[in-house]
């Protein structure tokens, strides 16, 4: 894990810290934790780190060629097993991470924020792992979209928080375990599942992410015999993003692209303060959101807007500061998918590669599936994480659409419900 | 001499401890939000604090967000704050408390100086911005400078060192002491952390202004006693927004409450000062 030896809070204009001041003492602590144990190894933390992605989280993952995907486009598609990662999803890497990363502090408590339940979930795991109490915060609406994973958190002894503010769903959430952790934090250390909120977050959350990109670009110069294309991911808040990207930024040959949500739409009610989508680096401005600068979802007035997506992990108002950085710079492609074409894909990918995708992912294949022939001829996709959190949700969507190759859905109605 | 850019802030400190309350502007509606602010200001207010509602208010406990929900609910924006704030008639200064994007997005220039403009136009004397720390309050405080008004810092109890040095560089107007961790809400007791965060910051060259979980007059008197030069009050007035009128109107209770916290306020004074050495 070869990680960055700066510790700057800034990415171009983006980043930074903006956050209430009670919270300002822990955040520097944060950052001195994150220069000496990530940065500088010490106490061997990135070794024990390594050993533990390795033995509890069963790293490295393969980069499988997805041959029919291959056959179907003409060219070489590989896949970024992440949904291979213990707990299903990319996530684990940042949560065993920052877990770890609590305990050499000498924090006694976790907290952390979930929508789709897969940080969550992941948080859930480390924590037992290490022996520390967790609580996780979690809107009201995601925890009835995303049942399964609120009860592993529970069976891995988490508490979990129901949040009624707003909608309810992963906005709100981040707001009130900020809340929360403005109240405990000498003792606590709060787990952001995401390459956003205030320094060092977005760079750290990177870091511990970036053994995506590492792993898959030595595996396709073994298997391909030269780096790839493209590499595409599907991008929320942008960790999976982030760690796919890493490795690849300074190869200028390979072309990044960040799949948003597209949802029903690309266009915003302002009226009502609402994006039906959530593609913020396609069509957010520049504002203040959880304690960075970025590109956000808001109206003319700076309110952040409700988002949406199928998607309960990419509905998120805001975006990692280093993607949106990467966007202005031109280094990163922010493209869409929306809610029609990622269920297709699910579908799709599920039958054609025995690979049921989460939701998130599904949009980096409905990506593929519109443009794979501006791609190149190798193609890395990252799959982030898997769908089996997401089932109920796409019984319910694919049942209200007509979607080529999707099973017949009259007697999946109302299942686990 | 204290430092502020604002004689009117100045002066709301210099005539013994100030009674400084909270509400948000347009809770629950327009008008009514109009007269329960003027219900302060005849209940004995010092300086108003005036929140501009933000979406994502993360400093704040359920009590104000409930506040700030109601009041964007029933249409509150920037625009309709200035308007708000030109129709007001009360005699305190006010400030405004909201959240940096919404100073930031003001206008057709990126930047907050649009925003402090249009503020100073209005008659606002300064702002309190609880997600802005010093590090990134370069260009809000110059354009506070610019137009005469004074930026109010948060100095909680988890400040030390370094951190307090940047504040004391930065804040003018008065200091905004946080009496303990956590966000906004009445709290039934004093926090001993009160008392020490006073302590680190006794020398600074501008008024001290405690606040978070102040709900009574006995509360008040206590702090003032304990060497504050003022006190904020927000959460214990928005309940009384948020239960609506009973058998007496809202702007009764508000007014009453005022005098009482005012009141303790100048009981604390007493009993900080022996009556022979006041001037």
């Amino acid at each position: 894990m070869s990680y960055g030896t700066e510790s700057n809070p800034k990415f171009g204009e983006y980043g930074g810290q903006f956050v209430p001041e009670a919270l300002m003492p822990a955040i520097e602590e944060l950052e001195d934790a994150y220069e000496r144990y990530v940065l500088e190894n010490e106490d061997g933390f990135v070794d024990e780190f390594r050993e533990r992605l390795a033995d509890f989280g069963g790293r490295p993952l393969p980069l499988q060629r997805a041959d029919r995907l291959s056959e179907r486009y003409g060219r070489d598609v590989y896949l970024k097993r992440e949904d291979l990662l213990h707990g299903g999803a990319h996530k684990l890497n940042n949560a065993l991470g920052q877990v770890l990363l609590a305990k050499y502090m000498g924090k006694e408590r976790i907290i952390a924020e979930t929508g789709a339940g897969q940080h969550g979930t992941a948080t859930a795991m480390a924590a037992a792992h290490l022996d520390l109490p967790c609580e996780i915060y979690m809107g009201e609406r995601d925890i009835v979209r995303q049942r399964p994973n609120v009860f592993r958190m529970r069976l891995n002894g988490s508490e979990v928080n129901p949040v009624s503010a707003g909608r309810g769903t992963l906005k709100e959430a981040i707001s009130e375990t900020m809340r929360d952790w403005a109240a405990s934090v000498e003792t606590t250390h709060y787990v952001i599942g995401s390459v956003v909120g205030p320094h060092p977050f977005p760079r750290m959350v990177r870091d511990f992410q970036a053994v995506i990109s590492e792993e898959a670009r030595e595996q396709v110069l073994e298997k391909a015999g030269r780096l790839p294309d493209s590499v595409l991911a599907c991008a929320g808040g942008g960790s999976n993003t982030m760690g796919a990207f890493h490795h690849f930024v300074s190869d200028d040959g390979v072309e990044l692209y960040a799949v948003e949500a597209g949802g029903s739409s690309l266009s915003v009610d302002e009226e009502r303060g609402v994006a039906p989508n959530s593609a913020s680096l396609s069509t957010g401005t520049e504002g203040v959101l959880h304690g960075a600068r970025t590109r956000i979802l808001q109206d003319r007035d700076g309110q952040i807007m409700e988002s949406h997506s199928v998607s309960s992990g990419l509905d998120y108002a805001g975006v990692g500061p280093e993607l949106a950085h990467l966007v202005d710079t031109g280094r990163v492609t922010p493209v869409t998918v929306d809610d029609d074409a990622a269920l297709e894909a699910f579908h799709r990918l599920s039958q054609e590669e025995g690979i049921i995708p989460a939701l998130e992912t599904a949009h980096a294949f409905g990506y593929l599936h519109e443009n794979y022939g501006d791609l190149g001829e190798i193609v890395i996709v990252n799959v982030s994480g898997r769908g089996d959190k997401d089932l109920e949700s796409v019984i319910e969507e694919t049942s209200e659409r007509e979607i080529e190759g999707a099973p017949e859905m009259d007697v999946f109605q109302g299942v686990g419900r | 001499m204290t430092r502020a850019n604002s004689a009117a802030l100045a002066a709301a400190f210099e005539g013994g401890p100030a009674f400084v309350p909270y509400l948000a502007a347009g809770d629950p509606d327009y008008d009514s939000s109009l007269r329960y602010v003027e219900a302060l200001d005849r209940g004995g207010a010092d300086v108003i604090e005036l929140g501009l509602p933000f979406s994502e208010p993360i400093a704040e406990g359920p009590t104000i967000q409930g506040a700030v929900t109601r009041a964007l609910d029933a249409g509150m924006t920037p625009e309709r704050f200035f308007e708000f704030v030109s129709d007001l008639d009360v005699s305190a200064p006010l400030v405004c408390m909201t959240y940096y994007n919404l100073i930031y997005q003001f206008g057709i220039d990126e930047g907050p100086e649009p925003f402090v403009e249009r503020s100073a136009a209005v008659g606002i004397e300064g702002f309190v911005v609880p997600d802005l720390p010093a590090e990134e309050a370069d260009p809000l405080r110059e354009a506070c400078d610019e137009h005469g008004l004074d930026l109010i810092f948060i100095v909680a109890p988890t400040t030390r060192g370094e951190r307090l040095e940047r504040i004391r560089e930065q804040v003018s107007g008065y200091l905004y002491v946080q009496a303990r961790l956590g966000v906004t809400g009445a709290k039934a007791d004093v926090s001993d952390q009160t008392s020490e965060s006073l302590d680190r910051v006794a020398d600074w060259p501008v008024p001290k202004a405690v606040g978070f979980g102040i709900s009574t007059g006995e509360q008040a008197a206590e702090i003032v006693a304990g060497g504050a030069d003022g006190i904020i009050v927000g959460s214990a007035l928005v309940d009384i927004v948020a239960e609506g009128d009973g058998e007496e109107t809202v702007e009764e209770r508000l007014e009453a409450k005022a005098r009482e916290l005012k009141r303790g306020t100048e009981k604390g004074f007493e009993q900080r000062t022996p009556r022979a050495e006041r001037p």
